[in-house]
């Protein structure tokens, strides 16, 4: 496994013009040379990029591959054995009001006492501050929020009674609420329903429209091509990055799943003759 | 300090009253209920309070029965405040054995004048007057804790080992018994009660609720220690042995140091067995603080 | 009014034993006449609401036992409190001190509650365990010593075991009023970022709040409540103030704020109960009244609880089970008739009239017992939709026709939607039907009835114009 890390990450440089240790200062964010472990075993490695700004990114890799953990390694919510990560050019702890976060589903309890209003409005907490109450401005941006994903009739319903998409569209909203720059959303698509799907890709296209910078992680192969502008194949290094349509081709697919895609590799020639 | 006689049937008792909970705590451990065994061992309280007044002696069979019922009936309403009542489980845990506590403790403070059973004796015992009350066996005079807690250490004894495997594979994977045909529910109530009588054994001699201490912490030294079952209960076997004799000696031998009087053995018991865990957690071999401190960084 | 009737609940339950005291020692009691007392049964009552609240979010963050630990890791603060400022010739007694004590030690459990978790692969409820019985054994240790030491007997300190109000000054009464009010404040001026903390630590982190600072806040203030708990509740049932009320408030709303006024006043109420109690009858352990009192309100809550109530979830799950019931005698009736008229679906309407089926033939459509056909039937001729024909034959009636083909449709297409969907569909299939529109929207329920006709012609029936106004109006 160790000794055959650093040959892969040849190979992987040879398709990455865009990495390396050349970052652009405007990028919206820039991983440097970041590494994490668990418990001591290394789940990313060196992991060097940029994300390009008004792009929609889609993280693609097997499950392990650590596309969460890359996303909450850049958040700083799980700790990082190297590297660091700017947003702008300056350190992200700094940056991190321009930051927005998705999580997964199923990382909350959705038996919590709250309603849906209660969780947009979560996304305005810190411009509200320390101590003060939430009051009815916040609830009506949180409001504006709901309208945006298509939810403002369940505003006032506990969340347990909402269904998966509709839950996925909540935590949508809490982001939007924040009115970040940049967006880094944990597997949105995951079990949710085909109009929730539906009005998630609508909210990606209008947020690039205006500019903003949004990376998602996805593990459906079959619509990488139609979402996502830019992409970024991940097996615990950065097999390939760039543009969807120069990269996401069979090659990069075998070295991104190995062995694993003999069974993907059929849906895959279909998906890349389609696009 | 002088050791007599009457040290060493203490120490007996200590022993197997340790022996009887740390058998059964190793299961609790895997089966992530270490807090069962401490609600069940306040919660008895009620039983033997009603067993008490019954029949107003400490050793009858009415109030091992009575704390056999409350204890299985603890984790029965745990289990339907959990389930029927969506209430989140260490929660309802914590519901049913405080309220099962303040009953028995009404019940004790209320019949107080008629018999002679202080909370303070239930929660942590007497130990120091376990050799005084005996029984005649043949030739032998042997003090009733002692012979209660030997029957007691030898079912629990042989309950593991006769329903070993049965008992490994709940606490293994539930689901997987269940498929297999064991019934991991009469497993589950099977170790509730075994726990309910043991604490009622051993309240004499370390207090009920000491008893969590025997139940939890030898086992959990055990496991920092080893990744094997079978090693892990002698282990733990081990530990709550050391505890016991520690316990006792130290009780008598520590406090003249400071100058005072000597304290009682069942909370020096749970302080020794504390410090054995203290020594798994910084010395373990490959688990412990300075093990992992040295290991190399595999980047 | 609430107040009264609370006071009658705590005759009742301290009845017998207050029964043989005086009438007068009662009345002053209750009347709050003593200054002593009223300044004691305020000062719990502060404290059952402190317990209420912080309790509320130490039940949410999943962490309810914490607080269990914590109290058995005073017992060493209080002892070794004791002994040191009784060496030092002082009272050994002097609450402020004994309370201090017990804080650094039930802070110092939580500590080492929270670092063995993270050094070791013990999980959580062992490490809980550990700290519990181990500060318990130092603490009744030190209490052995306390008990042989020349200088004054431990005597009081029993008190903090089992709970016992009746030997509480108004000066105590107030330290831990005082304690209880600030605890309070901090847990409301802190409500928002408690609230995010519990529901979703990540987002919280990502937003940039100081989760652990937060987190060591919470606890603060759970040691706090604990130790200023001790000396009324005792350091065994303290916990349960802190998880009773929440669990019990739990039954009644999904509302995190409603949940911490309802659990704030639950504990407030058994705090008052316990007091008075506990003043009316010396040596009746107040703790043990307090946690009766909260323990039956649980047991009223979870049984009649409107929100999630035992008998409440009884209820709907009956209701749903009759829906589904009358629900499948429907489609099958409907059923029967198409496939034995033959025809298409337009026609079948006007079959329906002459078409009956006896109770025999109905039975085996599906694995029904018949004591259960029987109930459907009855259930249904009830609601207007069959009637029992004059030749003995079940016939349906036209608002049971129109009922029947609303239900196969939404059958049907709830069946095509999880033959299209495969993938995702499970989790959004309401077997129930009714609500499709509601759970898919217009367009796709538009969608699958276009395939229903083109990919399914077998199953195919045209929208009835009943079916639409029916769905609306439905429950």
């Amino acid at each position: 496994m160790e000794t055959d890390a650093p040959m892969s990450l040849n190979t992987s440089a040879k398709t990455l013009p865009a990495t390396g240790s050349e970052h652009s200062a405007t990028a919206p964010v820039s991983i440097h040379d970041m590494t994490v472990a668990y418990h001591r075993k290394p789940v990313l490695w060196d992991i060097d990029l940029d994300f390009p700004k008004g792009k929609l990114t889609g993280l693609v890799g097997p499950n392990g591959a650590g596309k969460s953990t890359l996303i909450k390694a850049v958040l700083d919510l799980v700790p990082k054995a190297s590297g660091r990560v700017t947003v702008f050019g300056q350190p992200y702890q700094r940056q991190r009001h321009l930051v927005s976060y998705v999580p997964q589903r199923e990382s909350v309890d959705w038996d919590f006492p709250v309603n849906a209003l209660d969780v947009v409005t979560m996304g305005v907490y810190g411009k509200i501050g320390w101590f003060r109450p939430v009051r009815k401005p916040h609830r009506e941006l949180a409001m504006a929020a709901l309208e945006r994903v298509g939810m403002a009739d369940y505003a006032r319903r506990q969340i347990s009674h909402l269904s998966g998409g509709q839950q996925q569209r909540i935590f949508l909203a809490r982001a939007l609420v924040q009115d970040a720059e940049i967006y880094f959303m944990d597997e949105p698509f995951a079990g949710v329903d085909a109009a929730t799907e539906k009005a998630i890709i609508h909210l990606l296209h209008d947020l690039r429209s205006a500019g903003k910078t949004v990376a998602v992680v996805h593990h459906d192969l079959q619509t990488v091509s139609d979402y996502f502008d830019h992409l970024i194949m991940l097996n615990m290094r950065v097999v390939a990055a760039g543009p969807t349509r120069e990269i996401f081709n069979r090659e990069n697919l075998r070295k991104t799943y190995g062995g694993r895609l003999s069974l993907l590799d059929q849906a895959a020639q279909a998906i890349i003759s389609q696009s | 300090m002088n050791w007599t006689m009457l040290d060493t049937w203490i120490v007996i008792a200590g022993v197997l009253s340790a022996c009887s909970c740390s058998v059964l705590g190793n299961f609790l451990l895997l089966r992530r209920m270490s807090m069962m065994g401490d609600a069940i061992s306040h919660a008895v309280l009620p039983g033997l309070a009603v067993g008490f007044l019954l029949t107003g002696s400490r050793s009858s069979l009415v109030m091992f029965l009575g704390a056999a019922v409350v204890g299985v009936l603890t984790a029965v309403f745990t289990q339907w405040i959990n389930r029927f009542g969506k209430v989140d489980e260490g929660a309802s845990m914590g519901v049913v054995f405080t309220a099962l506590f303040a009953v028995g403790l009404v019940l004790i403070v209320q019949a107080a004048d008629a018999v002679d059973l202080d909370p303070g004796c239930v929660l942590y015992g007497a130990i120091e007057t376990v050799p005084l009350d005996t029984v005649q066996l043949g030739s032998l005079s042997i003090p009733r804790a002692v012979l209660t807690l030997a029957i007691v250490f030898a079912i629990n004894l042989g309950v593991i080992i006769v329903f070993f495997k049965e008992f490994k594979i709940c606490a293994f994977d539930e689901e997987l018994a269940t498929t297999l045909g064991i019934r991991s529910a009469w497993m589950h109530y099977l170790l509730m009660t075994l726990v309910a009588v043991t604490t009622v054994a051993s309240f004499e001699s370390v207090g009920s609720i000491l008893v969590i201490a025997m139940l939890i912490v030898p086992p959990a030294t055990a496991y920092l220690l080893t990744d094997r079952l079978q090693s892990m209960i002698l282990l733990s076997l081990g530990f709550a042995t050391l505890s016991a004799i520690g316990g006792h000696w130290s009780a008598m031998a520590v406090p003249p140091i400071f100058g005072f009087a000597d304290t009682n053995t069942s909370g020096m018991m749970a302080v020794v067995a504390g410090l054995l865990f203290s020594f798994a957690f910084v010395f373990s071999p490959r688990q412990g603080l300075i093990a992992r401190f040295l290991k190399p960084k595999t980047n | 009014m609430q107040f009264k009737f609370w006071i009658l609940v705590s005759l009742l339950l301290v009845g017998a034993p207050a029964a043989s005291a005086d009438v007068m020692p009662l009345m002053r009691v209750l009347t709050l006449q003593d200054y002593n007392t009223r300044v004691v049964v305020v000062g719990i009552l502060l404290l059952g609401i402190a317990a209420g609240v912080i309790g509320s979010f130490m039940l949410l963050r999943k962490r309810a036992l914490v607080g269990d630990a914590v109290s058995h890791a005073t017992l060493p603060g209080l002892c070794a409190a004791f002994m040191i400022m009784a060496s030092m010739g002082g009272d050994g007694k002097w609450l402020p001190g004994l309370l201090l004590g017990a804080l650094v030690t039930g802070g110092l459990g939580i500590l080492m509650v929270l670092w063995i978790r993270s050094q070791t692969k013990l999980k959580e409820d062992t490490a809980l365990g550990i700290v519990l019985s181990v500060f318990f054994g130092m603490g009744v240790s030190l209490l052995g010593i306390i008990q042989k030491m020349r200088q004054g007997h431990a005597a009081g300190l029993e008190s903090f075991i089992y709970g016992k109000t009746a030997s509480m000054l108004a000066g105590d009464a107030m330290l831990i009023g005082g304690a209880a009010l600030v605890v309070i404040t901090t847990a409301v001026l802190l409500f928002k970022e408690f609230r995010l903390l519990c529901f979703d630590e990540a987002f919280a982190k990502s937003q940039g709040w100081p989760v652990r600072a937060l987190d060591i806040v919470m606890m603060l203030l759970v040691v706090t409540v604990t130790v200023i708990g001790l000396q009324a509740v005792g350091l065994i049932l303290m916990i349960a103030l802190l998880v009773i009320p929440p669990a019990t408030a739990r039954f009644w709303t999904e509302h995190l704020q409603t949940l911490v006024w309802l659990s704030a006043i639950t504990g407030g109420i058994s705090g008052l109960i316990g007091a008075l109690a506990s003043a009316l009858v010396p040596n009746l352990p107040a703790g043990a009244v307090i946690v009766l009192v909260a323990a039956a309100f649980f047991v009223f809550s979870m049984l009649f609880g409107s929100r999630r109530g035992v008998v409440i979830r009884f209820f709907e799950h009956w209701k749903l089970s009759r829906k589904v019931g009358r629900q499948h005698l429907l489609r099958a009736l409907y059923e029967w008739v198409e496939e034995s008229s033959g025809t298409g679906p337009d026609e079948l309407a006007a079959e329906r009239e002459s078409m009956g089926i006896s109770f025999e033939s109905l039975l085996p459509e599906r694995s029904w017992h018949p004591r259960q056909l029987r109930r459907w039937l009855r259930d249904a001729m009830g609601q207007g939709n069959i009637y029992d024909g004059s030749d003995g034959l079940f016939h349906l009636t036209r608002e049971g026709w129109s009922e029947a083909r609303r239900v196969v449709r939404n059958h049907r297409l709830w069946e095509i939607y999880l033959i299209e969907y495969a993938d995702i569909a499970p989790s959004h299939v309401d077997r129930d039907a009714d609500m499709i529109e509601h759970v898919l929207g217009r367009a796709m329920v538009d969608e699958l009835e276009a395939l229903l006709r083109t990919r399914y012609p077998h199953l195919a029936m045209p929208p009835s114009p009943h079916t639409l106004s029916l769905a609306g109006g439905r429950s």
